[in-house]
């Protein structure tokens, strides 16, 4: 057991935002390098792909912005329902029956005038996510059921509710594969390339899209709702004290249902970037684990959309450089990009204390010591 | 000369701003009951947790037996023979007595041998020092009096020499009270040194040999119990002799405000804590509730202000039924009728402790003008509040963006305390106002108590400080087991036929 014992209230807010997540970051990295290193490549080579393969040229760009999209909203799904003690695993669920939301609606809604199919749907998404996280929400505040256990659960289920959907009914009855037709092209959410056409400049394709932008509002949307409104306030304070909650007039159930569905429509809101703005149909499995991998961005982000925002950016640089890596260096698989995705959660969550009280009182010590002198 | 068992020299303590602990010296002898007498918020707790290693002192030194020693974790203290019982139970509910003895010290991997070893050796301990406890019964069968020997028992298992013992008696019946103090004669009498902490002169002039007193983080003196006197005692407490007495003026009693009948209340674990209560509040007058904690006070707290159901009888609040079995108003009505609420407990309930001072201003009142309109928090008005109250309540710091865990207890409080007087409330139900804070706020308080009476408010007090109850009450009554034992006009009645009352006795 360590002994330091740290006055937190000298801590400065820099040094554990900021400091300490990249002492965290710095680590997970140095042991990534060690495994490419064992893998018979060179890591500084390795890095150099990365930061190539994310900034290098503006379609590899592109493609990390498409990426922090995702990101961004399953961080702050997680993160929203975190600041009421909520432990949502499900944003992969969700998300999932988030992207059926936006096709149900776009498809069926799209003789409607464009901007207003895309304000439908975005709502289609959140609606559908949000739907799926009622029930675990549900369950929690009146029956006990503990969350992580059935979003979990839910996640299972809303993956064969799709595969079921995908193969029996909502099927591209032209062909075997399990994934529905195209919704018509005049709906589709305006790519990046399509907007540097207008501006003279031709590049590649890229799946970025206009969601990213709506990725940037739910930031705000999110800092807005947990701080500057009387719901937020309400959320919080169920999270840190349930009793004192009551005892103020506070309603647990009622807070736990509404921060659960606004984290669940969060993560439905993935659908729209995959859905409306990349394939323009449903396929099987689309989320891909970045609801789960949003578990970690909320984490690094110490669940503020200050600290989502530069998280999810670097999931994004991992995920794009990474794949840069794995197409240039043979002996690095997908799979060792998942290794080092799992050492920077082992690092910023798991062990986020594993360091931290060296650091603060390594920096009181000093602050203290600039004070004296 | 013989070296003292335990020897303290110059032990200073702080926590952030507050220094807990300055410079204390204390000799504590073998075979010797000390104790260690103070207010609350005096330092006995913090210095008492140095010596069990739960603390690390910023400076000084602890000797045992003449030997200097550093002791970085409770578990340093036991292999030094230090045990401590807490005012809060360290037991685990669901083991049998047996397993929390042996938690942590259990020996082998899969019980057998010396597990009956163990067995056989309590058994032992308990014929000794007439402990009467089933060692095999499970703890939360065993009401707190039981539970309490059980940890005695788990630090005399451990091998301990000096048992420390914090405010044994708080959470006790009278006749618990005396069973225990039985067993620590006992284990005076078989050569084993004994630490009272304590704020109630009764036990010290009744169990102990020596005495340390100390306040506000000092040690003001050492004394003889036979030298020394209860008034002495608590003139070195308080630091000056003692005026309890709020002045106050004559009494303007109006209308009924309150009115409860047949109350009777359920705790969480299913057991009736409140008994076929009825009382009345009216305007203008402190009703004050004495009584040994856990006798009903919190539940009919809880009650009153609509955290709690209640299981039979009604309460009616202007008039207007407000709460029985069927339905209850919650919280947010209440304060909307003009009901204000000091719960007891204020980490537990009173406020968030991880919220900023000014989010807990405006707790429970978040979702009205000017704090907040068509759900959007007004940063402006709230921060112009805060300022203004935490003025003039004097809450230290001044700095309405501080974290509430930074604040001192008695800062914590006025916190509270200027949330719900700020709106003038009509009724106002307080329990336990000055616990844990210090003598300058205690008059604070006690005064703006009385302010809120003169302006025409009904007050219900629940303390267990009974000098707080003869200072502010109009009129008392008396809880025990969960019953109204008795009821008195506060003229000439002295703590002596209240504490007959509070015990149960009278």
């Amino acid at each position: 057991m360590s002994n330091i014992v740290v006055d937190k209230s000298k801590v400065p807010w820099w040094v554990s935002n900021v400091i300490v997540p990249l002492v965290n970051l710095t680590l997970a990295l140095l042991v990534s390098g060690l495994f490419v290193f064992i893998a018979g490549e060179n890591p500084i080579e390795a890095v150099k792909l990365i930061i190539y393969g994310s900034f290098g040229y503006i379609q590899g760009f592109a493609y990390t912005l498409y990426y922090t999209t995702n990101f961004i909203f399953t961080g702050l799904a997680f993160a929203v329902a975190f600041h009421c003690r909520l432990f949502n695993i499900g944003g992969e669920g969700q998300a999932y029956i988030g992207g059926l939301g936006v096709f149900l609606v776009a498809i069926n809604l799209s003789f409607l005038p464009v901007p207003i199919v895309w304000l439908l749907a975005i709502f289609g998404a959140f609606l559908f996510g949000a739907a799926w996280a009622y029930i675990p929400a549900y369950l929690q505040s009146k029956r006990g059921s503990h969350v992580v256990i059935t979003t979990i659960m839910f996640n299972f289920i809303a993956s064969s509710l799709m595969i079921f959907l995908l193969v029996d009914v909502i099927r591209d009855t032209n062909q075997m594969a399990p994934h529905t037709v195209k919704l018509p092209e005049e709906i589709w959410l305006p790519s990046f390339e399509a907007f540097s056409g207008i501006l003279g400049i031709k590049i590649r394709y890229s799946p970025l899209n206009l969601t990213f932008l709506l990725a940037i509002a739910s930031l705000f949307f999110v800092w807005f709702l947990v701080w500057k409104t009387k719901w937020g306030y309400e959320m919080r304070a169920v999270g840190h004290n349930t009793q004192a909650a009551i005892y103020a007039g506070i309603s647990p159930h009622k807070n736990i249902i509404i921060a659960m569905c606004i984290s669940g429509g969060l993560a439905g809101l993935l659908g729209v970037n995959e859905i409306l703005g990349v394939s323009h149909k449903i396929q099987a499995g689309f989320p891909a684990g970045y609801g789960f991998t949003g578990i970690a961005v909320a984490l690094m982000g110490r669940n503020h959309p200050i600290g989502i925002l530069p998280a999810a950016f670097l999931f994004g640089i991992l995920y794009q450089g990474g794949s840069e890596v794995t197409f240039e260096m043979p002996n690095i698989t997908r799979y060792m990009f998942v290794a080092v995705q799992g050492l920077i959660i082992l690092f910023s969550g798991a062990l986020e204390n594993l360091f931290r009280p060296q650091i603060e009182s390594f920096f009181v010590r000093r602050l203290n010591r600039e004070v004296n002198a | 000369m013989v070296s003292p068992i335990l020897e303290l020299t110059n032990i200073n303590k702080s926590f952030g701003h507050v220094q807990a602990n300055k410079n204390i010296n204390l000799k504590i002898n073998k075979g010797t009951i000390h104790g260690i007498i103070g207010e609350n918020g005096a330092g006995k707790s913090t210095l008492m947790s140095i010596v069990f290693g739960l603390y690390q002192a910023n400076s000084g030194s602890i000797k045992i037996n003449g030997k200097e020693i550093n002791l970085r974790s409770p578990r340093d203290s036991i292999i030094n023979g230090i045990g401590m019982v807490h005012q809060h139970f360290m037991l685990v509910e669901n083991f049998t007595v047996l397993e929390n003895i042996i938690l942590g010290f259990e020996g082998e991997t899969v019980f057998g041998e010396k597990l009956q070893k163990a067995k056989e050796d309590l058994e032992k301990l308990c014929q000794t020092y007439n402990f009467n406890i089933d060692l095999d019964a499970t703890i939360s069968d065993l009401s707190v009096g039981f539970r309490q020997r059980v940890e005695i028992l788990k630090s005399l298992y451990r091998g301990a020499e000096i048992l420390i013992l914090d405010e044994p008696t708080g959470v006790l019946t009278p006749q618990e009270v005396d069973e225990l103090f039985k067993i620590l004669r006992s284990l005076k009498d078989e050569g084993k040194t004994i630490v009272l902490i304590t704020h109630k002169l009764i036990e010290i002039m009744d169990l102990t040999s020596e005495v340390s007193v100390m306040r506000q983080g000092e040690m003001v003196g050492h004394t003889k119990t036979e030298d020394t006197s209860k008034e002495q005692l608590a003139e070195m407490m308080v630091g000056r002799s003692v005026l309890l007495r709020v002045d106050k003026k004559k009494i303007k009693k109006g209308e009924i405000i309150f009115k409860v009948n047949n109350l009777s209340v359920k705790d969480d674990l299913d057991v009736t804590r409140v008994k076929d209560v009825n009382l009345e509040i009216c305007s203008g007058e402190i009703l004050g509730i004495a009584g040994v904690t856990g006798n009903g006070q919190t539940e009919l707290l809880e009650a009153l202000s609509g955290i709690r159901k209640v299981e039979s009888g009604s309460i009616k609040l202007f008039g207007e039924k407000i709460s029985d079995q069927n339905n209850f108003l919650n919280p947010r009505m209440l304060k909307e009728k003009g009901l204000a609420h000091v719960p007891e407990d204020r980490q537990r309930m009173g406020l968030i402790s991880d919220f900023k001072a000014h989010e807990n201003l405006i707790f429970g009142y978040h979702d009205q003008e000017p704090y907040s309109k068509s759900a959007i928090l007004n940063n402006k008005e709230i921060t112009e509040y805060s300022n203004k109250v935490m003025q003039e309540y004097d809450v230290r710091p001044n700095s309405p963006n501080l974290i509430t865990s930074n604040f001192s207890g008695g800062n914590q409080q006025k916190i509270i305390l200027s949330r719900e007087l700020n709106e003038n409330p009509k009724v106002l139900l307080v329990g336990q106002p000055t616990r844990g804070v210090d003598i300058g706020a205690i008059e604070f308080i006690h005064q703006r108590l009385i302010d809120m009476r003169d302006k025409g408010a009904a007050i219900l007090l629940a303390s267990v400080e009974l000098d707080e109850i003869l200072s502010l009450s109009d009129r008392i009554i008396v809880m025990f087991d969960g019953k109204i034992v008795g009821e008195k006009e506060n003229k000439n009645v002295t703590d002596r036929e209240l504490g007959l009352l509070m015990a149960g006795v009278a």
